[in-house]
């Protein structure tokens, strides 16, 4: 995937996966209100064993293994966050976050605002697809908490930003919706930078530094918008820069506009379907804040408005490829 | 109600199907050819197949199997050579490859695909009934939840809708003791989940989910008040989980000796294969029954086999009543596929790869 994941494996290389470990066990022992729920979490150490471990270490008051009511584990997150605690629900498949989707938008994002309580707490759990696990178990649920005010996304493309964010997320005063990709999770590795490792939200990152054309995407597609990038600098001579930008919400307007000066061309990837995803709001916000910078339309590659189907060459038709990228940019730079 | 000799080995012939078929499933899962995750029901057999044969393919009765009921499909007429090209992720598969494993089915077909949501299918089927209440149809519904579904919001909103207007459905409660690896002490304070149809309203009856006979008569009788406008009843059928949450689960969280006992002394064929002993069954109707499973299974296998994949513009369509299907984005007109190679996914990355 990238020269990152290639040989020369070291010791202190960790996966995606195990920097989102490594922040769990770090905040709760730092922070002994923060503990975890959800289902399947302590004794099993969850359905990607994502908190294998945790239950031994910090027992299973502080690492609760839940009935399967996402309802209620959204819910009680919120009290208990009210009370002074830092809980961590776990979604088992972010699918799911759907049947939590009232307690979230109704009474998490607003109750700050209506009456001034706070909830600092976090949502983690798998999205994403590119593992044919079909219309239940591969969805991008971003863009239906995007639009509600009062939440925070995050969702990192990298291992250390896995940790670092997932430390920022815990830490934050407010509920941070975690989106980690499960197509990640143990295919990259990178080493973890030493010590207190936390990755601020709100702050996109520069995943390549290019003068042609910027790509701005996050999570897994951030991989294939890589791949693009040096195919198109092999073959096309183009020089790509990729924003990844590690935080949906709160967004980092200042990246964007950055590189759209930089470069003058823009293309989106994102992996969730078109219609009302996360693209066609950056595209709004370039338009409003650098129009004049444009040289080219912005253009986006995304999935197709469908829903995930699970036969490989259905789910890699309706995903974004690489080969995408590259057709797309192309279009661009030839503007 | 009593079942004739010629009845008790159909259902035999269910229960020995749903163990063979998904004894070759693990075949061709550790063959690579299963796509995804694979699940089992062995120990379960008899609460699937005894509870759908209750219901009457004539009045158009509709069942709402969960993951663990594929001897319930099979009943109301699921192919083996169609629950082999789902798990394949076949082109030609009922769900032309969108929907994977035994979620598929309709309403024409005496049963519903359900979702991976749990609980969900509670209020589709007090719906389901509702409209056959509506239209003074004589359709009963049946509605399969795991332990674990019950604790979801769906589930009670749904039973409670369908109490509330008597619809006739009937909920069964398969308690099979883990919901992946959480036992029921985690799942519910309540003794026993018969005990919920108390809050319903409702009646309640709980029943030895192995046996396969008992597991007929109480829904039987769940299903005859259901017809005569009775509304709902919850079953509690008391079973055993004997493989993992799907293949992949070690079941590391099970105390040791348990899965042992319950194969050695409560497999529900074994058991019900003693019943036809003694009643004068002989062994080699058995034998000849689980010969025509053999080649039943052996066909099916080679027609999935035998199939292929889904063409990639399949994706886009089915998605709208009125619409042939979704265009196609404009980075993929001309494009049939994206990708070289499809990359065989295993586990959803559920375990080391």
């Amino acid at each position: 995937m990238s020269a990152r994941q290639g040989g020369g494996r070291t010791m202190s290389e960790v996966t995606y996966l195990e920097g989102i470990r490594q922040a769990l066990f770090e905040e709760m022992e730092r922070d002994p209100n923060v503990f975890c729920l959800g289902e399947d979490i302590g004794t099993y150490g969850g359905a990607f064993k994502v908190t294998d471990g945790l239950q031994a270490k910090f027992g299973a008051s502080r690492v609760i293994d839940t009935p399967i009511s996402e309802i209620a584990i959204v819910g009680a997150a919120a009290g208990a966050a009210h009370m002074g605690m830092r809980p961590v629900c776990e979604m088992q498949f972010m699918d799911f976050v759907s049947n939590a989707y009232d307690m979230l938008t109704n009474y998490v994002a607003t109750a700050r605002y209506r009456i001034g309580l706070g909830c600092p707490m976090v949502v983690r759990g798998p999205s994403g697809g590119y593992v044919r696990g079909g219309p239940f178990h591969s969805q991008n649920p971003e863009a239906a908490f995007f639009h509600t005010p009062g939440l925070k996304i995050v969702s990192p493309a990298s291992a250390s930003d896995a940790k670092g964010l997932m430390k920022a997320a815990i830490r934050d005063d407010d509920c941070v919706l975690f989106f980690e990709h499960k197509y990640l999770y143990r295919r990259i590795k990178e080493e973890m930078p030493a010590g207190d490792h936390v990755v601020p939200i709100g702050k996109a990152r520069t995943a390549r530094e290019g003068t042609d054309v910027s790509i701005i995407t996050y999570s897994a597609t951030l991989w294939k918008a890589l791949e693009a990038a040096e195919i198109m600098q092999a073959e096309d001579g183009v020089s790509v820069e990729v924003i990844d930008l590690r935080t949906l919400l709160p967004m980092d307007d200042a990246a964007i506009v950055e590189t759209v000066r930089k470069t003058n061309r823009v293309l989106i990837v994102h992996e969730d379907t078109r219609t009302g995803g996360i693209a066609g709001e950056i595209t709004a916000r370039i338009n409003e804040t650098c129009f004049e910078w444009l040289d080219a339309p912005v253009l986006r590659v995304t999935a197709a408005d469908v829903p995930l189907p699970y036969s490989p060459p259905l789910e890699d038709y309706v995903l974004p490829q690489t080969s995408d990228i590259v057709r797309a940019l192309r279009r661009i730079v030839a503007y | 109600m009593m079942l004739t000799r010629e009845q008790k080995l159909e259902l035999y012939y269910y229960m020995r199907l749903t163990r063979s078929l998904e004894e070759r499933l693990v075949n061709l899962y550790r063959q690579t050819k299963v796509i995804g995750g694979l699940f089992r029901s062995l120990g379960q057999e008899a609460d699937a197949v005894g509870a759908a044969y209750a219901l009457d393919k004539s009045k158009g009765d509709i069942l709402s199997p969960l993951i663990r009921n594929l001897g319930a499909m099979l009943v109301r007429g699921a192919e083996p050579t169609e629950v082999i090209k789902q798990y394949m992720a076949k082109g030609d598969s009922p769900t032309k490859g969108k929907e994977l494993n035994i979620h598929f089915g309709g309403i024409e077909r005496g049963f519903v695909g359900q979702i991976s949501h749990l609980g969900d299918m509670v209020p589709v089927m007090a719906g389901v009934t509702l409209a056959a209440k509506m239209r003074g149809e004589d359709r009963v519904g049946l509605v399969f939840v795991g332990d674990g579904a019950t604790s979801t919001g769906a589930f009670h909103e749904g039973i409670n809708f369908a109490a509330v207007q008597r619809c006739p459905l009937v909920v069964i409660v398969e308690n099979n003791g883990y919901a992946y690896s959480t036992p029921v002490a985690k799942q519910t304070a309540a003794k026993s989940f018969v005990d919920k149809a108390i809050g319903y309203g409702i009646p309640g009856e709980q029943a030895d989910g192995n046996d396969v006979l008992a597991v007929y008569d109480v829904t039987r009788r769940a299903v005859d008040r259901a017809r005569r406008g009775e509304g709902v009843t919850l079953i509690e059928l008391i079973t055993y989980r004997r493989k993992g949450h799907a293949e992949h689960d070690n079941q590391s969280y099970v105390p040791e000796g348990e899965i042992d006992r319950w194969a050695a002394e409560n497999d529900p064929i074994d058991r019900f294969m003693k019943v036809l002993r003694a009643e004068k069954v002989k062994a080699s109707e058995l034998t000849a029954i689980d010969d025509r499973v053999r080649t039943e299974i052996d066909t099916a296998t080679d027609v999935a086999d035998a199939s292929p994949m889904p063409e990639p513009v399949e994706a886009l369509r089915g998605v709208y009543a009125n619409q042939a299907n979704v265009p196609p984005l404009w980075f993929r007109e001309d494009v049939s596929s994206a990708v070289d190679s499809h990359e065989r996914a295993s586990g959803w990355g559920t375990y080391d790869v």
